[in-house]
């Protein structure tokens, strides 16, 4: 029943809560967003260029004459897909390198764990421009390239939690009935370590929408006339000067769509482990 | 503690290499030679700069080989010449750019622990208080917040609206022309709004990582111990608990060097600041490989030189991790 406690300690918690119904409200948003959106995104339509907010465009126009509040709608796809695809391919990895190293141990796991402090050195968004500078900039490379260096803090956690879940005497019945190594790993040993694992990949998507608007931002992700809320910042920085609805709202849909992710993630961390509240 | 720090320079030697590896790895990423993907994507190089090209990668040799001259090249800081018309070296171009990164990010970190550590100290101390509800709030939204929408939000308000800071590079157009008193109040308005940018992003993470330090130690026997025999609380919190709960803030110190160094490249760039970021931004957009390799390995170096002299912080005030 430990499902249950943990619905019923989730529900309880307001933040987590306000952040899981953040969340939905996300995927909808994303999923209708050829409904939802009033105007064709990159529609343009330069009589119309710059306009301020309005009854006819609440979000205002961006120097193209392109309706603010539509492109919004439609970054909320790429806000998603990066976080998803770049989170999954970093969890998978990790639960790779963390399940191999924490099982096996020994040399195994001294040569993933150096592998692992290594990349730990390098400063995240200094090798992800690194490798977009030399392959093209694109929404999958992006993908890709996040998830190769975010991988790092999944694959300690597991071999964290597998060292311990090893000792533990269900593994020690389950080596003695003759269970091979991988049946081990997949039954036995993961499905008990997927818990942080949750939390970490919460928060994750979280960063990664954070890195890919970033980099967007910077004219080095998601390449225009695709909307992006990074790229639609840039041209908010273009004219800083006067239009300020440009800037502002990109930005909020980023900060409540990264906080909804946190406070979703830490709302599973504490229903998870209510000792971890303090 | 010469012991303690010469073990920690010779570990630090394995990772060096491992980063040169990674980085030879990274440039070697890329489809086609280097030389083909410069010359294809670049009609500005000449004939003669694919050959020096060739030859700085040593292309014809085998992949260990090409390594091994490589790495040769690196130890003694020779990154080759820069793809940029200047064809300067590359070391040349970083050198100049150090000091400025270097100080901002020292500065911002002085901000950090300045605002976190009373901030963590407080939330502590009254767990579940109004301050602590209002401070953990405020790190989930220190948490979420886009730097480079923080930096736009900061240049539209002090910089436009209120036309209080300059909103660009790092002095005014007279500079040289101003009295050392004109020149610092310039200084300090150019990097005013850069420095607060850079200090943000560390904020949360620092008052969380200090407020959880010191829950830690107030349960500790010894604080018992001290409020036990009577003395005051101040005493117990500020003499006995802080001490320590300090300690690891020096590790976490050295940890966040990669962040602020990877930060770099937005605020540089947002306020045309001519430091690293600023560099390397200009370096990716311009496809400047040579340029790209020298500050991927750089930013790496300062990693490890940050973690290091954290390390040897952390045994210099606590003699237990000495002991080791």
């Amino acid at each position: 029943m430990r499902r249950r406690e943990f619905w019923a300690r989730f529900r309880r918690n307001k933040m987590a809560m306000s952040g899981l119904l953040l969340v939905g409200g996300m995927f909808l948003v994303s999923f209708f967003a050829p409904w939802l959106a009033p105007y064709d995104p990159s529609q343009i339509d330069l009589k119309e260029a710059l306009l301020p907010p309005s009854a006819k465009h609440w979000l205002g126009t961006d120097p193209l004459g392109r309706d603010v509040l539509s492109r919004i709608i439609y970054g909320s796809q790429v806000s998603l897909k990066v976080g998803f695809v770049a989170v999954g391919l970093a969890t998978l990895i990790g639960l790779v390198v963390g399940a191999v190293a924490g099982y096996y141990g020994g040399w195994v796991d001294l040569v993933l764990m150096r592998f692992v402090d290594l990349m730990l050195c390098f400063p995240s968004f200094f090798l992800i421009l690194a490798v977009i500078a030399l392959l093209e900039p694109s929404i999958w490379n992006i993908m890709v390239v996040i998830g190769l260096t975010s991988w790092m803090g999944v694959a300690r956690l597991v071999r964290a939690e597998f060292l311990s879940l090893k000792e533990r005497e269900f593994v020690e019945a389950a080596r003695a009935l003759g269970a091979s190594d991988l049946r081990l790993i997949l039954r036995h040993l993961l499905p008990n370590a997927m818990a942080p694992v949750m939390v970490n990949a919460t928060l994750g998507v979280a960063g990664a929408i954070l890195t890919e608007s970033a980099l967007s931002f910077l004219g080095l992700g998601v390449q225009p006339p695709t909307p992006s809320w990074g790229n639609i910042l840039t041209a908010g920085k273009d004219n800083l000067e006067i239009a300020w609805w440009l800037s502002l709202f990109p930005g909020l849909a980023i900060l409540v769509t990264v906080m909804s992710y946190n406070l979703l993630g830490e709302g599973i961390r504490e229903a998870i482990d209510p000792r971890l509240k303090d | 503690m010469w012991a303690f720090i010469v073990k920690r320079l010779l570990l630090m030697i394995p990772l060096l290499v491992g980063i040169t590896l990674v980085s030879f790895v990274v440039i070697h990423l890329a489809p086609g030679t280097p030389v083909e993907l410069q010359t294809t994507m670049s009609p500005k190089v000449s004939l003669e700069a694919q050959k020096r090209l060739r030859e700085l990668y040593g292309l014809d040799q085998p992949l260990h080989i090409q390594y091994w001259n490589w790495l040769k090249r690196m130890v003694f800081l020779d990154f080759g010449l820069s793809f940029s018309p200047d064809r300067r070296p590359v070391w040349d171009k970083i050198k100049e750019r150090l000091p400025v990164t270097i100080t901002l990010n020292l500065l911002s970190l002085l901000i950090i622990l300045g605002v976190a550590i009373p901030i963590g100290v407080l939330a502590a101390v009254r767990p579940h208080s109004w301050f602590d509800r209002a401070t953990t709030l405020l790190v989930f939204f220190g948490f979420s917040m886009p730097t480079f929408w923080l930096a736009l939000l900061l240049m539209m308000f002090f910089g436009v609206y209120l036309d209080w800071l300059p909103i660009s590079g790092l002095t005014s157009l007279g500079y040289l022309h101003f009295t050392w008193w004109q020149k610092i109040q310039d200084l300090v308005a150019h990097i005013t709004l850069p420095v607060l940018v850079a200090a943000f992003g560390g904020l949360a993470g620092m008052s969380r990582y200090m407020r959880a330090n010191m829950l830690e130690v107030i349960r500790q026997d010894y604080i018992t111990t001290a409020r036990a025999k009577g003395l005051p609380e101040r005493t117990v919190i500020f003499k006995h608990a802080l001490r320590n709960a300090l300690l690891p803030v020096i590790t976490m110190l050295g940890l966040s060097v990669p962040g602020l160094i990877g930060g770099s490249v937005i605020f540089e760039s947002i306020f045309s600041i001519p430091g690293m970021g600023q560099l390397f931004y200009g370096a990716v957009m311009a496809r400047d490989y040579p340029l790209v390799m020298g500050e991927l390995v750089i930013g790496a170096f300062l990693t490890l030189l940050g973690n290091l002299l954290a390390d040897v912080g952390y045994a210099l005030v606590d003699p237990r991790i000495r002991a080791e």
